[in-house]
């Protein structure tokens, strides 16, 4: 049959074959390679912010007014987040009026901008020298951005952070888990091992493959209508957009739920059987731990989802400004995707590279939620 | 694990009960026009730094989809404001008061103009409002102005011979934009609604042609590119485009005045001058809208208002103006003012004039 020239062919067609394979994984490694290095590059200067050292005056004008707590040449240096919490200060240590002493305070966005020789800082001429000078004489230093991780949005890019929208994230995925994950588990348990086989039974399951393809945005139209406007749920609560992505997680969970469940072979089911096990005591003894690891990869994959989706949120409100950390479910809250989109469009400069370590946040906690996932599975796996 | 799950879904139950029995309104909430949403949540941070008041949540709807909002009702879940930035219109005030929202006090907090700006390293360009209109309508009047064509230009020396042989090709906001709106009054309704070409197609059949009453449809054969709500993505765009033009708010001009240049148009360049001035055709006022009923049941509506009315945010030398806000004259300043001290009730008369 194989003649010796036919065996050539198909090697070369062999090997053509797994170019194609190492080509296509080159390609999208390039691509993934691009997207870091870029996200990367651009962050890391935002874990940098520049100080400025003043002379802060407490005097009565301060507290009507915090610009005259410092000399009219640093007016627009230092950050206004900085001066608004001077007439606090004063109120809470009366004993400073009168005084003056130097103090390092958080520059503007503008000046650190510049003295990061970004393009586009829009620092004025007339201020360049001054912060040169400045710098110079040591009285400008960088220090680690702690606020970045410390406070919530903030309109001067200089004080933004993203812990509110961190916690908002936290709070957001905990209501997910908390509704989606035991609805999802136990639809699974119920259709999988217990439910006949019938047009209703079989109507359900394509019903759910079918909402797992279903634009996430929909969810968020569906939550809308349901939470906010039927239950009376507040507008960009964490609660509205838990309950929304619980909605949107939920086939996925029951989908890899059914898998896992499906994957534990039937021999077990039917030796628990023979020796007299009741339905409940199959799936709740046998069936459901060897099937636990799936289920956990599998949720955490469906949460990890839920946790970096935007459109679904946008609906219910949670994309605004909203500087504060959430302290219940019911207040308003905002998730770290959100997050990231409002800076993207701020038009200052300065946002630019908030905009990336934003990113870089949201990454890092997606692939530790893999990570887990990989790592739960490996360490629960049974082998057959 | 089975207790387990039965905990879990106890505890989920619990949180959907609690969703149900929820009302109060804690925060003030505001919504409206992306074109406002900077000033207004830079207000709502500084009300909130003063520690004395929760920090207002500010959601970035777009004008009409802040109306829609605000107008569905008075009860505590609906928004304690809306930022529009054009004036509400006599349709929307009919809804607000047929739903409920009776009294309703309207504020100017200043200008902003729209601009027409290119990369800064393309020659300077000196256009007309009626050679923006030809560029980007849909249709437009033959050669010899008797009868409507498809819009075919392409260059803008097809449109006007004293203007270069440039591709025509601009990037501008989406319909659901407030700046597409203010876009289109100011250029298409503006001249289309003095235009016989046009008017006279409605005249001879008003309801047909209801459209052509001020004609304000934008061509889709992709010379103009809507580019979504980001503004930052037209201004990366004409970076690299040399050749096109894009619309938006005159605070990302100001922003990225290292990259991109303004357009003249009528013979003005926009300044803070020009605008506050009217000088520069393409400029609008700011609005916010208070809903009276809510005064005094949403802690810190009062002061945020006033705040955002103050000469610390919206003066001259005002804090809002840092970020791109043009402030208001002195005397309509006070004109508003003294109209939020009397929480001045919007009337169905206010919107005959004009």
């Amino acid at each position: 049959m194989s003649s010796p020239s036919n065996l050539k062919r198909r090697y070369r067609a062999d090997k053509r074959f797994k170019l194609y394979g190492i080509a296509a994984i080159a390609f999208s490694l390039c691509f993934l390679t691009f997207f870091f290095v870029d996200i990367i590059g651009k962050a890391i200067p935002a874990f940098e912010q520049a100080y400025i050292q003043v002379p802060v005056t407490y005097n009565e004008a301060l507290k009507s007014n915090y610009n005259k707590a410092i000399p009219k040449a640093y007016r627009r240096l230092v950050s206004k987040a900085f001066l608004r919490t001077l007439p606090q200060k004063l109120e809470a240590h009366p004993e400073l009026l009168g005084t003056t002493q130097p103090e390092w305070a958080l520059a503007n966005h503008r000046v650190d901008q510049f003295l990061k020789q970004h393009e586009g800082h829009g620092l004025k001429k007339k201020y360049r020298s001054k912060v040169e000078q400045l710098y110079q004489e040591d009285k400008i230093e960088f220090r680690f951005n702690a606020n970045f991780f410390s406070r919530g949005d903030s309109k001067m890019a200089e004080n933004a952070g993203v812990l509110a929208a961190v916690m908002g994230s936290v709070l957001v995925l905990l209501i997910t888990i908390l509704v989606a994950v035991p609805i999802g588990v136990m639809t699974a348990i119920y259709l999988e091992e217990f439910a006949p086989d019938n047009k209703f039974t079989q109507a359900i399951e394509v019903n759910i493959n079918n909402l797992a393809a279903i634009p996430s945005i929909l969810y968020g139209l569906l939550g809308l209508a349901i939470f906010i406007n039927v239950m009376g749920v507040p507008r960009s609560s964490a609660l509205a957009g838990g309950l929304t992505l619980a909605l949107m997680t939920l086939p996925v969970i029951i989908i890899s739920t059914r898998a896992a469940l499906r994957s534990v072979p039937q021999s077990i089911r039917d030796a628990a059987y023979g020796l007299g096990a009741s339905n409940l005591q199959v799936v709740m003894h046998h069936v459901l731990p060897l099937a636990f690891p799936g289920i956990l990869t599998g949720s955490i994959i469906g949460l990890a989802q839920a946790m970096g989706e935007t459109a679904p949120l946008l609906i219910v409100g949670m994309m605004a400004y909203i500087p504060e950390a959430p302290s219940s479910i019911l207040n308003a809250a905002t998730v770290l995707p959100a997050q990231v989109y409002t800076w993207s469009s701020e038009s200052m400069r300065a946002f630019e590279e908030r905009t990336a370590a934003g990113i870089l946040v949201l990454l890092v906690v997606l692939l530790s939620l893999n990570a887990l996932a990989v790592y739960l599975r490996k360490r629960f796996e049974v082998r057959w | 694990m089975k207790k387990q799950i039965i905990l879990a879904s106890a505890l989920a139950s619990i949180s959907f009960f609690a969703g149900a029995t929820a009302q109060a309104a804690e925060n003030i909430q505001i919504v409206g026009s992306s074109t406002v949403y900077p000033f207004s949540s830079y207000t709502a941070e500084a009300l909130g730094a003063t520690g004395k008041f929760k920090t207002p949540v500010v959601e970035s709807t777009g004008s009409g989809g802040g109306m829609k909002l605000f107008c569905a009702g008075a009860g505590m879940d609906t928004p304690d404001f809306t930022n529009a930035s054009r004036r509400m219109k006599a349709k929307e005030f009919t809804k607000c008061q047929k739903n409920g929202v009776k009294d309703i006090t309207e504020m100017v907090v200043g200008y902003d103009g729209i601009a027409i700006a290119q990369s800064k390293k393309s020659p300077s360009i000196s256009l007309s409002r009626k050679d923006l209109m030809l560029a980007v309508a849909a249709e437009v009047p033959s050669k010899d102005g008797s009868h409507l064509v498809k819009n075919n230009y392409h260059f803008w020396n097809e449109i006007n011979p004293k203007l270069p042989h440039r591709a025509i090709r601009v990037y501008g906001p989406p319909t659901s934009s407030g700046t597409r709106d203010a876009f289109e009054d100011m250029i298409l309704k503006h001249l289309t609604k003095h235009m016989d070409v046009y008017t006279k197609l409605y005249k001879a059949d008003k309801k047909k042609n209801k459209a052509y009453k001020k004609y304000h449809k934008v061509r889709q054969d992709g010379v103009y590119i809507p580019s979504g709500e980001n503004d930052n993505l037209i201004v990366q765009k004409l970076a690299r485009d040399k050749a096109a033009l894009g619309i938006f708010g005159y605070s990302y001009l100001e922003e990225n005045s290292d990259s991109i240049a303004p357009a003249i148009i009528d013979g003005v360049i926009p300044t803070p001058a020009t605008i506050a001035g009217h000088t520069y055709p393409l400029s609008r006022s700011l609005y916010f809208y208070i809903k009276k009923s809510h005064i005094g049941k949403v802690k810190g509506m009062m002061e945020y208002a006033n705040l955002f009315m103050s000469d610390q945010m919206i003066g001259e030398d005002g804090e809002c103006t840092e970020i791109g806000l043009i402030s208001l004259p002195k005397e309509e300043l006070a004109h508003y003012r003294a109209n939020l001290k009397s929480l001045k009730n919007l009337t169905a008369g206010d919107f005959k004039k004009k």
